[in-house]
């Protein structure tokens, strides 16, 4: 096997490349496929939305001996009789009871209940208590931030690199990203709460930010190298990505070791779920945001300049004097 | 003077790294040692603040609501988040952090549990009373007995009429004044937290006292509420040169106050007191001087313009009674919250140990580097994160404390892709001091076009979000801040002196920038290999090796190219 800096070697002189452009056509397949696939999880698996939207009263008991649900049911039912509870059992110290909303005396009641009944000081028990309109005015304000966020975004790119184009590119990439982690967050039955929000608007600027940085070197192989170079726009595009492809790896692997640690460590002690639920969105979203960048910005980009009549002409005449080269040798 | 050269630059770069790095400590020693807050506590710590979710507390958010449902306005919001705050401090809860956010919500924050009373006194909702005053008489709960000692007063004998003897006529009539009361009003402590003047009934009298806790008073029942003012404003009285609160009533408070003005108009003290109770506490009780017939009294005293400033406010925004609903409430234990943050730094840790490892198995010696500016970038982030929460108050979350190791991986692309320029420049051929020059040419363009986006993102969401996402937009902007300012103040200025060592120039194979294992086109020994060059080069010996350097570029770029004419057709041709 080739050594990493013998790999990056390869790639830089083009005598390795993937052809992430003349492939396209099955990447962008590939890439609508993953798209639909994660839209329709949804259907088959409804998308399951933590208490933050719905509303309700969440009570957690920590540093219990034995984390019996029924105790915990049996505390509820005792103060409030029929209330609906869902009770889960965290590690295996901490009980989580989610409960329909309750008032403020019922709230205290239930502590108190917990306690007793659990054995632990009121102080181990977390109560909170969540009006249904809270995680909904989070995502509205999210969605409007997303909004201008992607309006800026692609006026700024628009500008840095003279065309729209790759604004376009950016854009349609980063929604793929979106799309995709969403559907594996919901294919794993994950809660969506106000954590997962903040991930998925983390992934965003990451994304982005991802694809800029290979975007510049598109930048530099297409413009400043121009036609002398002897290749065509596609082949520009795709030796740049080849270029930044070690970087795209080692980026990758370096942004996914942290959240990766903090979902290791989240599955073993429980209860930092706001950790989990974020690094479980960024871990997912920094890999497809990767490939994303490297699979459909890239070459969608190169399939919307190919047809530009002035990069057309130039194209031609760079195949031309190949053939001419080829003929001549 | 001579131009600096790299390494004087390099040189220049870290001092003013090590300069800012010691002021931001001297700030913050500033905060500890220097200045104190209100308790007499330092102002600042050298830990960063934690939030509510990692050192446990309660948390409220109250949505503000206006009688006819429209937005209030941002002066009636900080009007409500004070009055809030004098009510969780009247509960006798300490350090509260009591915030507006998002237009119409409030988040009150204290330490630990919050018990009924304390929740009930701040989801009531602001009411401005206007009430006559019957009777007052000091804050004093106790007597000097004729044994000469300090006694308190009895608590008030149920058998005690408490219902008045004779019907009372009006507002001032002293014949609300039953023996029960009496006996309640002498035994009123007005620190006590248990009385809640704010919630007594409206068509009885009222005991309460003074905002300042200076006086007490029995009350009539309420004649005109908050919404029958329609201005208050301060301004100098002409005549006498004194700060002065102007009130505006409207149409019917206008009729109902010219009829009490001539009742109070006139009487003995303190019958012809009139006073305006917001929330339970009397925020001014003045006398009538005169019979207002034009709705428009004015309140004249010992007012600075401050004073009557504040007064003019409470009595406007008090006017308009603001409820407060309850959106959520957030408790959250001290051993939860303690718990997560060591989860956290857990998880950073080992995070930051496999970056560690990772980047120093791909970049051999110049994992280092990385590692290095990780370390600065955590001392810098931790000292500003001290500074920020003596100065704006901010608290690290625990959606902050992910953000903060998310960037870990962020933070080491711009490494990352700076280092990858390098490589692909040596790969050129130039030597390895070129190619840390040119590199870092190309790299920072790129750094500064994608770390925009990254700000550009924090920004938008720090000021359209919650306040949850709030926390974690903002330290994503801020380490995005801070990892440009190390790139250019520590990376590449460690960059420029690396290569000038005889380790990191000669290209040793474990440095990670050995151009024959990145494949340099090789041209000669010579060429990789030069010696390695002094600190101090002059300005002619500089331009000498920068045109040098020209020269390598613009040859080895046509030579690649001829080069790789065949293996570029060869490998595109097929795919087309």
């Amino acid at each position: 096997m080739r050594s990493m800096s013998q790999l990056g070697n390869d790639l830089y002189t083009g005598k390795t490349s993937f052809p992430f452009v003349g492939r396209r056509r099955l990447w962008f397949i590939i890439a609508a496929v993953l798209v639909i696939g994660a839209a329709l999880v949804p259907v088959f698996r409804p998308v399951q939305f933590s208490i933050e939207f719905t509303g309700g009263s969440q009570f957690t008991v920590n540093a219990v001996s034995s984390p019996d649900q029924t105790l915990a049911t049996e505390a509820v039912q005792s103060v409030v009789p029929g209330a609906t509870t869902k009770v889960t059992t965290i590690g295996d110290d901490a009980v989580r009871v989610q409960t329909d909303q309750m008032t403020d005396p019922e709230t205290r009641e239930v502590t108190a209940a917990l306690a007793e009944i659990y054995g632990v000081g009121e102080d181990d028990v977390s109560s909170s208590f969540i009006g249904p309109s809270w995680g909904q005015d989070v995502t509205r304000q999210s969605l409007w931030g997303l909004a201008i966020f992607l309006a800026l975004t692609f006026l700024i790119l628009a500008i840095y690199f003279r065309t729209w184009k790759m604004s376009v590119a950016a854009i349609i990439g980063l929604v793929d990203v979106l799309v995709i982690t969403v559907g594996v967050y919901a294919v794993f039955g994950f809660e969506i709460s106000p954590a997962a929000v903040i991930g998925f608007l983390t992934i965003l600027s990451y994304s982005l930010y991802d694809t800029t940085v290979v975007f510049d070197k598109i930048r530099e192989n297409t413009h400043e190298d121009g036609e002398k170079s002897g290749r065509t726009f596609g082949e520009s595009v795709n030796l740049a990505v080849n270029q930044t492809l070690i970087r795209s790896i080692n980026t990758t692997v370096v942004a996914a070791l942290p959240t990766g640690a903090i979902l290791f460590i989240g599955a073993l002690w429980l209860g930092a779920q706001t950790l989990t639920d974020i690094s479980l969105s960024i871990f997912v979203g920094t890999i497809v945001a990767a490939y994303s960048t490297l699979f459909v910005a890239a070459p969608l980009f190169s399939l919307l300049r190919e047809n530009e009549s002035e990069i057309k002409a130039r194209d031609e005449r760079v195949l031309a004097a190949r053939e001419k080269a080829v003929t001549a040798a | 003077m001579a131009a600096p050269t790299p390494v004087r630059h390099a040189w220049r770069a870290l001092i003013g790294l090590l300069t800012l790095t010691a002021l931001l400590f001297g700030i913050n020693a500033l905060g500890v040692f220097v200045f104190t807050d209100a308790e007499g506590n330092p102002a600042s710590s050298w830990a960063p603040e934690l939030a509510l979710d990692l050192q446990g507390g309660t948390q409220i958010i109250l949505e503000a609501n206006t009688p006819d449902g429209s937005q209030p306005t941002t002066e009636q919001m900080d009007q409500a988040a004070s009055i809030i705050r004098q009510r969780v401090d009247a509960s006798g809860v300490g350090e509260a952090d009591i915030t507006t956010q998002a237009g119409n919500q409030i988040v009150v924050q204290v330490p630990g549990q919050a018990d009924e009373e304390t929740r009930n006194r701040i989801e009531a909702s602001a009411q401005l009373q206007l009430r006559a005053v019957l009777y007052t008489g000091s804050p004093a709960t106790s007597f000097v007995g004729e044994d000469g000692n300090e006694t308190p007063y009895p608590s008030p004998d149920p058998t005690l009429n408490a219902t008045p003897t004779a019907a009372p006529s009006n507002g001032s009539d002293p014949s609300w004044i039953t023996d029960a009361l009496y006996a309640e009003f002498l035994a009123y402590d007005c620190t006590d937290p248990a009385n809640t003047p704010a919630t007594e009934p409206a068509d009885q009298p009222l005991i309460t006292c003074d905002a300042d806790g200076s006086a007490k008073y029995i009350l009539g029942p309420v004649e005109l509420d908050g919404s029958s003012i329609s201005d208050a404003s301060n301004g100098l009285n002409t005549q006498n040169n004194q700060w002065a609160v102007n009130i505006v009533f409207d149409g019917g408070g206008t009729e109902t106050f010219g009829k009490i003005s001539q009742r109070l108009y006139g009487a003995t003290a303190p019958l012809n007191q009139f006073a305006f109770v917001l929330d339970g506490s009397v925020l001014s009780a003045p006398s009538m001087n005169a019979v207002i017939l034009d709705g428009k009294p004015q309140i004249t005293g010992n007012f600075t313009q401050e004073t009557s400033k504040v007064l003019a406010d409470q009595l406007k925004y008090g006017a308009l009674p603001l409820s407060f609903e309850v959106q959520s409430s957030n408790s959250i234990s001290a051993t939860l919250g303690s718990q997560q943050l060591q989860i956290g730094l857990i998880a950073g840790l080992i995070g930051l140990i496999l970056v560690a490892i990772y980047s120093l198995v791909v970049y051999r010696a110049l994992g280092f580097v990385i590692i290095a500016s990780l370390v600065v970038m955590g001392v810098l982030t931790y000292i500003t994160l001290c500074i920020l929460a003596w100065r704006m108050g901010f608290r690290l979350s625990l959606a902050g404390v992910a953000g903060l190791i998310v960037t870990i991986g962020f933070t080491a692309d711009s490494f990352i892709v700076y280092f990858e320029r390098i490589r692909d420049e040596l790969r050129d051929g130039k030597s390895i001091t070129s190619a840390v020059e040119d590199g870092w040419g190309r790299a920072k363009r790129t750094i500064y076009i994608s770390k925009s986006i990254n700000i550009l993102a924090a920004v938008v969401l720090y000021i359209l979000a919650d306040a949850t996402v709030k926390g974690f937009a903002f330290t994503l902007g801020l380490t995005t801040l801070i990892d440009i300012g190390i790139f250019i103040l520590f990376t590449h200025p460690v960059l420029q002196l690396l290569a000038r060592t005889r380790f990191f120039g000669g290209g040793h194979p474990l440095s990670g920038l050995d151009p024959e294992a990145l494949g340099a086109v090789y041209r000669g020994r010579a060429q990789f290999r030069a010696p390695v060059e002094a600190g101090g080069r002059s300005a002619a010996q500089r331009r000498a090796a920068k045109s040098r350097g020209e020269a390598e570029r613009r040859q080895t770029i046509a030579e690649r190219k001829l080069a790789q004419g065949a293996d570029t057709r060869s490998t595109t041709e097929g795919e087309d």
